[in-house]
């Protein structure tokens, strides 16, 4: 696949807090560590993760939007310049826009039309809301209705035509099926697509791969804060086009791969940050594991693992119990 | 390496700090209780001075050695009521939140009585029902400082109940007793600690403010309330250290009282592990 | 509600039922002939709350034994005294407390923050009556900017008093008394103004391209005021004790002075007429914030039309 100039690069970013241990010490939480994407035009990017690795602290600190207690480091370039406090701020909300979890990133005592508005009275603002919110089948009778209102579907459905109602560059999109219908799920889903052929770049943050692998061109394996392999979706047809343990891993719990569950939980974030994160559950361990991992391109993506396109010892697996869990 | 100490450090030192100061006027108070009482009208009406830094009254008495017994006072009966309202508090949220319907009833009932009139009016009706003086002080703050916290604790309590890990003991067939001791009682201690301390401050605040209205004890006593009212009357001829004086350290006191409580919360508190 | 407002009335009455029974003992022999006649001896207590009751839903509170007046009229007069001071105290701290509560709660941690934090950390751990010794000190003695005490000039007929001396003898309690209320309001407005910056939707207003005065005045506004606006409702209870204190201070003749003065006198027929007047406001203050939630909260309101 021939890629265009990427609209979002992230370069070596890394999210961490600083957090009190037992008694009086303090520790450095490493929850995103090291990342490096790219998002092209047309393009949807998904990033997947089990719940907990850290997905959503990647979207907000992509937008630049941290708690205060959060540290960052390292940086992205938005087409080709650097994004900086300044720049995000004239960005936000209209080449660059987030599309949130739930129906709580709704203020609970607005009505739908007033927040997507955005203070803005104009007639021209109104009818954009209005043509973003029809364009999703909703109604006018929606611009009047508080959060409290909404169902879960409608809700995601106001939050992508929050989103579009400024034609961005970048959509990024934080977790936008749970709690829905496999039905209504893949229509949100449907949206991103028609959003990324219009143009745009899109970044899919889900923990659900299934659903990924319908709608996304390329997939990003994240666990524990770093990105582990990335894959078009087609090495996903496969499992011997995977790169990573981890990644063949998730190929197999998937349910017309086997259904095959991997045993143990990943770390949590400040937990032995030496060499492999996943070393711990991985059937092809070896010494030289508890250094830290080379990245490895192989084909049309990258993994980072000593292991990378080694065939697994394929009976280590068939029973997730072999593995002792952290 | 010597480096800045963390918040969790800085706030132990505070902590320790704010009780070493508080005890120490507590019983620095309890001993100058003598010299404080002591009369000398060669003295008499002096602005602060080297030798009587809080200057003297019209009765040539040392106001510093006043004010100190006065606090002093104050701060003991503040934790005496404190504690007492406290273990009111406990008992009630308990009955509350274990004992069933009627027992929840009843105390939000009685919530509601002492919550229904204001503080000082209510705290003039009890200690006129006892009698003015100590006993009516002591029962009246006593008995009016009880209810947020009961509410705290009960609420406390039934959310703790609904808990997974309680409903399984309870499943897993642990005995009441045992429940109540290894999984609620450590997350009700830290609640009824802070609760406890921050209920000095208020508790001393309307020791002082009844005593001012006249309801306390004895004028011979050197309240604090006392001293402030009788400092009244001679605000206007500009004796104004009278007033200044006393107010300021029972300010500074109930601070640190105040101080005391929320670091103590925060040090407790599991949420403020970030920061 | 209905329910609430038995609870919050009635419980008063068979406490001063009680305390009438036990002050007995410590009143003078005069004091106690005269309450004897009022009450009729020998009645049992319950006798006696019910009379007193059934008097105080006929609208008769008694008569008072320090000013000789019916007690309904006292507090009438004495009320009228402490209105203004009151609603003047609490409009003034409502709004300045909700205005710096929530500039703190937005400049989070920065000096204006700690310095808000730590006024009002300092006004709450002073007593009412010490600011307003010190208020007299600076203002009445010091500067003369001020009278010492009393609503009207002394010696002056009551007639003839002008609204601007009124108001000249109120202002510096009802300053002192704003003041007092402030600390309680502005630091819950600050916690919720906290508290509503790092929820989602402010983050998702602020991914949307809002700007930070644009959240505050549109998101943190809107969702701060109810609670605010209650809260301030339920400290009229609070405001009513910080004006007994302050009236005594000033000598300014309001409701909470009589409450004072009854009960050094042991004016017992005045001091209930006063608890049950101050429980009436403080029910009222519940009451309205509760009336308020279901008027402006959407959830509230639109929630219940649909059922």
């Amino acid at each position: 696949m021939q890629r265009s100039d990427p609209i979002l690069e992230v370069k070596g970013l890394s999210v961490s807090f600083l957090q009190y241990g037992r008694g009086m010490r303090q520790q450095l939480l490493n929850v995103v560590h090291g990342l490096d994407l790219a998002v092209s035009e047309r393009e949807i990017i998904a990033v997947v993760g089990a719940s907990g690795s850290g997905k959503s602290l990647l979207a907000h600190a992509i937008l630049g939007l941290l708690p205060y207690n959060a540290h960052m480091e390292g940086g992205c370039r938005f087409r080709g310049e650097p994004l900086d406090e300044a720049r995000l701020r004239r960005l936000r909300g209209k080449e660059i826009v987030l599309v949130p979890q739930g129906v709580s990133y709704l203020d609970p005592l607005m009505c739908v039309g007033a927040q997507l508005n955005g203070g803005e009275k104009a007639p021209d603002s109104r009818r954009r809301t209005r043509e973003s919110l029809a364009r999703y089948g909703l109604g006018e009778e929606v611009e009047r209705m508080y959060p409290f209102e909404l169902s879960g579907g409608m809700a995601r459905r106001v939050m992508i035509a929050a989103a579009v109602r400024n034609t961005p560059k970048l959509v990024i999109a934080d977790e936008p099926t749970p709690g829905l219908n496999p039905e209504a799920a893949r229509r949100i889903l449907g949206h991103f697509r028609e959003i990324a052929d219009e143009g745009a770049g899109v970044l899919l943050i889900t923990h659900d791969l299934e659903m990924a692998l319908t709608v996304a061109d390329r997939v990003a394996v994240f666990y524990a804060g770093r990105i582990l392999e990335e894959a078009s979706v087609a090495d996903f047809m496969q499992e011997e086009t995977l790169r990573h343990p981890y990644t063949r891993a998730l190929w197999r719990a998937m349910p017309q791969n086997g259904f095959q569950p991997l045993a143990g939980a990943q770390p949590y974030a400040g937990e032995g940050q030496e060499g492999c994160l996943f070393a711990s559950r991985c059937p092809l361990r070896s010494a030289e594991c508890t250094k830290e991992p080379p990245v490895r391109e192989i084909g049309n993506g990258w993994a980072r693992c000593f292991h990378a396109g080694e065939r697994g010892k394929a009976d280590g697996f068939d029973s997730g119990t072999n593995f002792v869990p952290v | 390496m010597i480096r800045k100490p963390n918040r969790r450090q800085r706030t132990l030192l505070l902590l320790f700090c704010s009780v070493a100061a508080l005890s120490a006027v507590t019983v620095a108070g309890g001993l100058l209780s003598g010299q404080a009482m002591v009369t000398d009208f060669s003295r008499k009406n002096l602005s602060p001075c080297a030798a009587y830094p809080f200057g003297t009254d019209w009765m040539g008495r040392d106001m510093f050695a006043r004010t100190l017994a006065g606090l002093s006072i104050s701060l003991r009966i503040g934790m005496l009521t404190a504690t007492v309202s406290a273990f009111v508090a406990l008992v009630a949220g308990f009955c509350a939140a274990t004992l069933g319907r009627a027992a929840d009833a009843l105390t939000g009932w009685m919530i509601d009585l002492v919550m229904g009139i204001p503080h000082i009016l209510l705290l003039i009706l009890i200690s006129l029902a006892c009698g003015k003086g100590l006993a009516g002080v002591v029962t009246g703050i006593a008995l009016t400082h009880w209810p947020s916290l009961a509410r705290l604790l009960r609420a406390e309590l039934l959310q703790l109940r609904e808990c997974p890990f309680v409903r399984v003991a309870e499943k897993l067939g642990m005995g009441r007793l045992r429940i109540v001791r290894e999984h609620l009682f450590p997350h009700l201690l830290p609640q009824f600690l802070t609760g406890l301390v921050l209920l000095f401050p208020h508790a001393i605040l309307h020791e002082a403010s009844i005593t001012f209205l006249g309801f306390g004890l004895s004028p011979e006593q050197p309240a604090l309330g006392i001293i402030l009212s009788e400092s009244m009357q001679h605000l206007a001829m500009g004796r104004w250290w009278l007033a200044v004086f006393p107010g300021a350290l029972l300010v500074l006191a109930v601070s640190l009282f105040f101080t005391l409580g929320e670091n103590l919360r925060c040090l407790l508190d599991p949420g403020s592990v970030h920061e | 509600m209905a329910a609430f407002a038995l609870v919050a009335l009635s419980p008063i009455d068979p406490l001063q039922a009680n305390i009438g029974q036990v002050a007995l003992g410590s009143m003078s022999a005069e004091q106690v002939a005269r309450l004897q006649a009022y009450w009729g001896v020998g009645q049992p207590l319950i006798g006696r709350y019910l009379n007193w009751l059934s008097g105080f839903l006929r609208g008769d509170l008694g008569v008072s034994l320090l000013y000789r007046q019916e007690v309904s009229q006292v507090i009438a007069e004495k009320c009228a005294n402490s209105v203004w001071l009151m609603g003047f105290a609490w409009c003034v701290s409502g709004v300045l407390g909700i205005a710096l509560g929530v500039t703190a709660g937005v400049r989070r941690g920065r000096f204006s923050d700690r310095l808000i934090r730590g006024g009002c950390l300092l006004v709450s751990s002073t007593p009412a009556f010490w600011i307003a010794l010190m208020a007299l000190i600076v203002f009445a003695v010091w500067l003369g900017w001020f009278p010492i005490g009393l609503s009207i000039p002394i010696g002056m007929d009551a007639a003839r008093v002008s609204l601007a001396d009124r108001l000249h003898h109120a202002a510096l309690p009802a300053l002192v008394l704003s003041i007092t209320g402030i600390p309680n309001v502005a630091l819950h407005t600050r916690e919720k103004m906290v508290e509503v910056l790092e929820s989602d939707y402010v983050l998702f207003a602020r991914a949307r391209g809002e700007r930070t005065t644009q959240i505050v005045l549109r998101h943190g506004l809107r969702n701060i005021l109810l609670p605010a606006i209650t809260l301030q409702f339920g400290a009229i209870g609070e405001i009513f004790g910080g004006s007994t204190l302050i009236e005594q201070v000033f000598s300014y003749p309001g409701l909470g002075q009589a409450a004072v003065a009854a009960g050094l006198g042991s004016d017992l027929p005045l001091l209930m007429g006063i608890a049950v007047i101050s429980a009436v406001i403080v029910f009222g203050g519940n009451l309205a914030a509760d009336l308020l939630y279901g008027v402006v909260d959407p959830r509230v309101r639109k929630g219940g039309a649909h059922r």
